[in-house]
């Protein structure tokens, strides 16, 4: 919907903005006409867009998306080699994985500044900000270590022993189990955040890459990258509920790795990145079937979604590009030159 | 130089905690001196092969941790005139999972012992094709990429650039026929005309005259795509690149090189594995440093699937349809149920860049195109792993 307040900016909008719009069905009937016009007016307004944050891991930057025009609007340097990104609950602050800085780093996203560094041991890949909007539990990559970082003091509050090369990091929505995924390991590590100790571990297929609580908490999925699934979890019990298996027509099972993954609206289906063999699935997420495959760019593997989930924006390591998936046709609507290998993305309301 | 007969190295990781499980793998090596050659840049390091395998030894102790499973190595190493089937024998009596790093000799006589009937034997540093051939053994498997799904690979490369007219120099050395030979019978499987082979039998300081003998020695060649130099002991190859007459591509041992494993490998998280490598050896990582640690790792993979720690219950998982290494080649590795080798991608790499990584595109396969490099199951006149 059209804020009532940009109505009366229409009104004394410049004649630019509607008058050159082509001639369209919406003629026909002019409230259409009148609400495309509003959004014209909106975009004019560049404050007033939201945006998707996309760190470019070979390039040390980030590109800031305007979810309206779907073109890059500001290119702002980071550490080495940025990863995970995720913004603070309020989105006053963003927090950045600078993995070969050893740092996750505190940006202003007005301003594009750093703010400070946090402490984050060794390598860090990615990390989940608790729903105390304090606690970052950050995966140290090289170090086999899960660091828990309070963000107001800016100290280590614990470190946790976990696999090789840890990298999933998710939170339950009522913040008492943390996991870290180990990618040479090949578990789910499940950490009780009273305590900051793991109370269970459990095997999945190879490389787990991404995990994230859903359905209120109650289930947990992991992706494996090189086993080809997203096993899951019933959260209650840590035992395996169902394994998802992905078969693309003409593309070897090898090449089909699942990595980022995120939920619609209701967590009722999955849009689940399939690495280098270039697709996105679209899973069930009741009867865990797969009903669709999206093809975008070259060796996707992260993604966010905009404000009411209509649009999906995934990153391309390879192409280094964008594509956006319009989710209702689960069709590709635009790809969007970004910088080298961009990884992660994030999402930033700015109304 | 003088070698004692008897082990020199001896490493013992014994692990905390209450194990349940307890698996114990011997590395067994015969110090083999390498050959003398015209430069002495590259000497091989004193830990090759079982410096990767403590790096897996560490990868599966950590998770293990979490299993109440627990990882020990032992490492043997015999000098060069040493007796290998008595500290094999040695060996067998404290374990039945065996790495070896010896020549291919040494890994027949050791497989083909006694004791060795019911062991688990990885292969680490014999590249011979025949092991994995009509040679093979069922107790042996294969970690280290044979000679031929390294010409395979590089036979691919020349169909895809189109690089047609490929002369080829092959040096004395045993290893250096052998390469030649098979590079030979991969251009044929690729559907390419092998070219002219010369035969380098130069005694004379390279050091000081290969740019007054190679352009000589390659003039006769006429043109041509790429040269292929077989030197695998790396002798004279690397005073080739930039001497030949035509100004054209080196490749084989030298220059373009097919390779089991190297440290321009880092695409699909191999960063990662580098350096925890590096960390620990203060080194790159080279092929058999990575074979021994795909093979300890594979043995980690089936203990931590299978919760067993013999032999013949890991041995049919490793080659059942269930087992999958993630191994930072972007692909999972497997190994083929007709001869125990190890399936994976093969880098083409230059001392300085990743080139391309074989199977290419464009080589199909009805089961996987990984099988279009190596002995595929009708080509392998293996009958040991046969059901």
């Amino acid at each position: 919907m059209i804020p009532a307040s940009s109505f009366p900016k229409y009104l004394g909008g410049s004649p630019k903005d509607g008058g050159q719009r082509p001639p369209s069905p919406a003629r026909r009937n002019p409230l259409p006409m009148i609400r495309a016009a509003c959004i014209a007016t909106v975009l004019a307004l560049p404050a007033q867009a939201d945006e998707i944050w996309v760190t470019n891991e070979h390039d040390d930057t980030i590109s800031v998306i305007d979810t309206d025009t779907l073109e890059v609007t500001r290119t702002i340097e980071t550490g080495e080699r940025p990863r995970g990104i995720t913004f603070s609950k309020d989105h006053s602050v963003v927090y950045i994985c600078a993995s070969d800085s050893d740092a996750v780093q505190v940006m202003d996203p007005v301003s594009g500044e750093i703010l400070h560094d946090l402490p984050s041991g060794e390598d860090p890949e990615q990390f989940v900000l608790a729903p105390d909007n304090r606690h970052l539990y950050i995966a140290n990559e090289d170090d086999a270590i899960t660091t828990v970082v309070d963000t107001e003091t800016r100290t280590v509050v614990a470190q946790i022993d976990v696999g090789i090369e840890p990298e999933g990091m998710a939170i339950s929505p009522d913040g008492t189990i943390a996991i870290t995924t180990s990618e040479t390991t090949n578990m789910a590590h499940w950490i009780d955040t009273a305590t900051q100790e793991l109370f269970a571990n459990t095997l999945v297929d190879s490389r787990p890459r991404h995990a994230e609580f859903v359905k209120d908490g109650t289930e947990l999925w992991v992706s494996s990258e090189i086993g080809g699934t997203i096993t899951v979890f019933d959260v209650a019990t840590q035992a395996e509920k169902a394994k998802i298996d992905f078969d693309l027509p003409n593309i070897h099972p090898d090449r089909v790795q699942p990595v980022g993954f995120e939920f619609t609206t209701g967590d009722t289906h999955a849009f689940v990145a399939l690495g280098p063999s270039n697709h996105l699935a679209v899973v069930d997420a009741e009867t865990y079937e797969v009903e669709d495959y999206i093809l975008v760019g070259r060796r996707v593997w992260h993604m966010a979604f905009d404000a009411d989930r209509a649009r999906l924006f995934t990153t391309n390591g390879i192409s280094g590009d964008v594509t956006v998936v319009d989710v209702a046709s689960r069709k590709p609507i635009k790809t969007i030159k970004v910088g080298r290998f961009p990884w992660g993305a994030a999402f930033r309301p700015t109304n | 130089m003088r070698f004692v007969l008897t082990a020199l190295a001896f490493c013992v990781l014994p692990l905390a905690g209450a194990a349940q499980t307890d698996a114990r793998i011997h590395y067994l090596q015969r110090a083999v001196p390498p050959p003398p050659t015209l430069s002495d840049l590259d000497t091989p390091p004193g830990d090759l092969g079982v410096a990767g395998a403590r790096l897996a030894i560490d990868d599966n102790a950590t998770t293990g941790r979490f299993l109440g499973q627990s990882y020990a190595l032992d490492a043997t190493r015999v000098a060069a005139d040493a007796d290998l089937a008595a500290a094999a024998r040695a060996a067998l009596a404290g374990t039945d999972l065996l790495i070896l790093d010896a020549p291919a000799d040494d890994v027949l006589a050791v497989a083909d012992l006694p004791e060795a009937r019911g062991a688990l034997i990885f292969n680490v540093a014999a590249p011979d094709t025949n092991l994995r051939d009509a040679d093979c053994r069922a107790n042996l498997l294969h970690t280290l990429p044979s000679t031929q799904m390294r010409t395979d690979a590089l036979a691919q490369f020349f169909v895809l650039k189109k690089w047609t007219d490929l002369p080829m120099i092959a040096g004395g050395h045993a290893s250096d026929q052998a390469f030649a030979a098979s590079m030979e019978r991969s251009l044929a499987k690729y559907g390419l005309k092998p070219g002219p082979r010369k035969e380098w039998r130069f005694d004379a300081n390279m050091r000081r005259n290969a740019s007054a003998e190679v352009p000589l020695f390659t003039q006769g060649f006429g043109r041509y795509d790429a040269l292929i130099v077989a030197d695998e002991i790396h002798d004279f190859g690397r005073y080739i690149l930039y001497n030949t007459w035509e100004p054209r591509p080196v490749t084989g041992s030298e220059g373009l090189t097919p390779v089991g494993w190297d440290r321009v490998v880092e695409q699909w998280g191999a960063a990662q594995l580098q350096n925890r490598f590096t960390d620990l050896a203060a080194r790159a990582m080279q092929p058999r440093d990575y074979a021994a640690w795909a093979a300890i790792r594979t043995l980690g993979e089936a203990v931590t699937r299978t919760g067993a720690t013999d032999a013949a219950t890991l041995r049919a998982y490793i080659l059942s349809p269930d087992f999958e290494l993630g191994g930072f080649l972007g692909r999972p590795l497997t190994f083929r149920a007709w001869n125990g080798q190890m399936r994976q991608p093969i880098p083409l790499v230059h001392p300085r860049a990743l080139v391309a990584q074989a199977p290419l595109d464009g080589f199909l396969h009805p089961v996987t195109e990984l099988d279009t490099i190596g002995l595929d199951a009708p080509e392998s006149r293996c009958e040991a792993f046969a059901p």
